[in-house]
């Protein structure tokens, strides 16, 4: 890839921001390139970084899926409280959970496919009723994790310790789920006809319909998709913090859609990679994280995140309304 | 064998009550190029549908290269050698030229993953078939429509096919990549594949079809060599009524003012030192290749962009537009040359698009005044003559002539000095198109001082009385009409 080419891309100029920031806090506090500061972040990395594959699909293909975290949520809390106790292995809940999650995400992705609702509107309807089962029916309140998640919570790849402070953090097993789950995301889009077609959808639906896309199949499989990722998420993060919180899910969707968009994904479908959505989840946990490092209090965080998104994919809609404007008659000089 | 690629005999389609098709014919021979040529709703686009196994027709046969099906199915059209370039390409934006060249490839021959490497050699395989060079990793929506049209073209070169259907190819290019269209046509002609031109815009047809079939309402009306046919005889043929064709005669009143003076104006990358002037009931043509700088120079002249130098005078007084609002308080008027996007709220109802620019007036304190906008709009209605089911229908439900007059009543509710008509009868059908000249040649008699900038060269001379040349950002020549035949306009506009 060319150089000229490589300016072009959002995730260039979102990689270049990233590592100017992490430049920035280092020199200002020597604490940022330090083992526990680095394992801390990409702990906090994991989740968000993981729904950003599912979202971004959703994404590239036209639609948006907000339901995710109630999915999420709601798969987590039915095996951990209904299912507590009955196996010794984690497999047997993230695999009902995952089951769970594809079927909500399939009703989803049906209403969508089929009806052609707006995608928006259908998941929050979707967001909403679920969330309500789960409180409603089930009547989520916290609950101590079934030992099975529990153990696996302890489990971790690596400790990380800061020599002159004695702080350490540990990485748990889960952020090693997170990059398997990239690396699928990466391969469906890049390298299989199936996701090159969530692009083709994205990018012109009736074209691809004409090129012989199952149009229906594709998008039921994005929602799928999402659901089940969502099911195993919400298991993820139950056994990361080792407790079952049934609300603190609720009300990320809004974050990853703008790490997405931020990196480069288009709001409108047809644009948009991997590396992109995983830069931009970056930015926004390393800046959400890092403030207290630069001497700003946390509580300021979600001030720095929300002009992060808004300069940051306002940037990107001026540049491209600026394409756009641009006049290009090759005037003589006669 | 047979000598025909294709024989479509009696062939009916109703949808409902609508008879789309009532019977026709169509016989496309081996390497011919075919003209189908009809209005709007005349069945062109079904029988597009019907050849490429889309539709099933009620009744009819359709046989391909000899060989007769009865229910033809997508898959067997295209195994047959049938592709339809439709008029919006069918490419995909987003994608590199290369992945547009082999996704469809590799999605017929159901492949599950993705190789570099083969995508490169259909690609370039596809582009070796009409010599057409380009980079592969460069983006299909940093194209033009011509590069999009020709990567549509070799695509489906790749299916070996045997009879090419173009729908509409020629309305959004220049003639300098008409030209070179042809060149490629030409090309395929000599391999022995046929070509089916689906268009409305005569000139250029007439220029590179062996034969013409012409449909109204569901029926043949013609279908015969393209030789036999003349511009009188064909225009009969699509609309069914004989249409005179009378050029502008521009009645010089004394003391006609001056209303637009332009003097040096240039706007960077757009046009340079550009000067004219026009009277009061005058229709000037503006003609010039796309890019050319025609497009700038009218919408600098409606506010849009801020000339560099220069000055604009109205009515002998300097005026400063800072935006489109200016310019129309001070009476210009612009139809833009792409109305479905920017001259219409295309899911908006046809009364509020035509009501639009006048609702600053048709109030009742800070109500709308509903009534007062009934009116105004039931008045424009009948003085265009639009064609409409019900004023509250959205502006979809409009073919392409109706739409058009839609937008220039939106701009004659206003009380205009003058209006600027970029490309008016682009994808417009031979009936509104005459019927949108009479009406341009009305008001310019009241008055109304009228441009027409536009490529179509026979639209200039039958319109205008005066026409300037744009050459590169340049007005480079200013011609009377009177006198001036087609082919020196023509050659004038080009770049030589």
């Amino acid at each position: 890839m060319s150089i000229k080419r490589l300016t072009k891309k959002t995730e260039f100029y979102v990689a270049i921001i990233l590592i100017a920031f992490c430049l920035l806090v280092q020199v200002r506090s020597g604490q940022f390139f330090t083992p526990n500061n680095i394992v801390d972040l990409l702990r906090s990395l994991t989740i968000p970084m993981m729904f950003a594959v599912g979202e971004m699909m959703v994404l590239i293909s036209g639609g948006v899926d907000c339901s995710f975290p109630a999915i999420a949520s709601l798969s987590m809390y039915f095996v951990t409280t209904k299912m507590d106790g009955m196996f010794s292995s984690p497999i047997p809940y993230f695999l009902v959970a995952m089951l769970l999650g594809l079927c909500m995400g399939a009703v989803n992705g049906f209403i969508v496919a089929k009806y052609r609702f707006p995608a928006m509107i259908v998941t929050l309807g979707a967001s909403s009723l679920w969330i309500g089962v789960m409180q409603g029916i089930l009547g989520s309140s916290e609950y101590p994790l079934t030992s099975a998640l529990y153990r696996l919570g302890e489990a971790k790849i690596l400790t990380g310790t800061n020599a002159q402070t004695g702080f350490s953090s540990n990485l748990p097993v889960h952020f090693g789920f997170a990059v398997v789950l990239v690396l699928i995301g990466w391969f469906i889009l890049n390298k299989t006809m199936l996701g090159r077609g969530i692009y083709a959808i994205g990018g012109d639906e009736v074209a691809a319909a004409r090129a012989g896309f199952n149009v229906f199949g594709t998008r039921m499989f994005i929602f799928c998709f999402s659901g089940a990722m969502a099911g195993f998420i919400g298991v993820c993060r139950a056994s990361m913090m080792m407790t079952v919180n049934p609300n603190n899910m609720i009300g990320m969707e809004m974050d990853v859609i703008a790490a997405c968009v931020l990196g480069g994904v288009s709001l409108v479908g047809g644009k948009g990679s991997v590396l992109g959505a995983v830069l931009g989840t970056a930015l926004m946990t390393l800046v959400a994280n890092s403030l207290i490092l630069l001497g700003i209090p946390t509580v300021w965080s979600r001030v720095f995140t929300g002009l992060i998104i808004i300069i940051g994919t306002g940037v990107s809609a001026v540049q491209e309304k600026q394409r756009k404007n641009t006049l290009h008659v090759a005037v003589s000089e006669e | 064998m047979s000598e025909n690629i294709i024989k479509v005999t009696q062939v009916k389609k109703y949808f409902g009550g609508v008879k789309a098709l009532d019977g026709v014919d169509l016989v496309i021979k081996k390497g011919e190029v075919h003209c189908l040529a009809g209005e709007n709703g005349c069945g062109k686009s079904t029988i597009i549908n019907v050849i490429s196994g889309f539709y099933t027709p009620d009744s009819g046969t359709i046989e391909i290269d000899g060989k007769e099906y009865s229910k033809l199915t997508t898959q067997q059209a295209i195994e047959a050698g049938v592709q339809v370039i439709y008029q919006d390409l069918s490419v995909f934006p987003n994608l590199t030229v290369r992945e547009n060249l082999a996704i469809t490839m590799e999605k017929s021959s159901e492949r599950k993953f993705i190789s570099r490497k083969r995508y490169d050699e259909i690609a370039k395989q596809a582009l070796s078939t009409i010599d057409f060079q380009i980079d592969l990793d460069e983006y299909v929506e940093n194209l033009t429509v011509a590069d999009k049209q020709l990567i549509a073209i070799s695509r489906a070169l790749l299916y070996d096919a045997k009879l090419i259907i173009m729908d509409e190819p020629t309305t959004a290019i220049t003639q300098k990549e008409v030209k070179n269209l042809f060149e490629v046509i030409r090309r395929l002609q000599k391999k022995g594949i046929s070509v089916l031109f689906v268009s409305h815009k005569l000139d250029e047809v007439f220029e590179i079809a062996d034969h013409f079939t012409i449909f109204r309402s569901g029926h043949n009306v013609y279908s015969g060599p393209t030789k036999e046919l003349t511009q009188a005889l064909f225009t009969h043929y699509m609309t069914g009524r004989d249409i005179e064709e009378e050029p502008f005669e521009y009645n010089e009143k004394d003391g006609a003012k001056t209303v637009l003076e332009v003097k040096n104006l240039s706007l960077k990358d757009g046009f340079k030192d550009c000067s004219f002037s026009i009277r009061e009931g005058e229709i000037l043509g503006i003609t010039g290749l796309l890019g050319s700088g025609r497009t700038e120079l009218a919408e600098t002249i409606f506010g849009v962009h801020k000339a560099d130098s220069g000055q604009i005078f109205l009515n002998g007084q300097e005026v400063h537009f800072n935006n489109v609002r200016d310019a129309m308080a001070a009476g210009i008027g612009y139809v833009p040359p792409e109305r479905n996007v920017m001259g219409l709220f295309m899911d908006q109802s046809i009364s509020d698009n035509i009501s639009v620019t006048r609702w600053d007036d048709c109030r009742k304190g800070i109500m709308m005044d509903q009534s007062e906008i009934d009116t105004l709009v039931d008045h424009w209605v009948g003085e265009l003559s639009i064609k409409i089911g019900n004023a509250s229908d959205t502006m979809r439900t409009l073919s392409g002539g109706n739409a058009q007059k839609c937008v220039l009543a939106k701009w004659l509710a206003l009380d205009l000095k003058v209006l600027i008509l970029n490309g008016p009868t682009v994808g417009v059908d031979i009936g509104a198109k005459y019927d949108i000249y009479n009406l341009t040649k009305k008001l310019a008699d009241r008055g109304l001082a009228v441009i027409i900038i536009s490529d179509d060269i026979r639209e200039v001379l039958l319109n205008c009385n005066r026409v300037l040349i744009m050459r590169r950002g340049h007005l480079v020549d200013e011609k009377q009409t009177k006198g001036l035949d087609e082919e020196t306009l023509s050659r004038l506009s080009v770049e030589y």
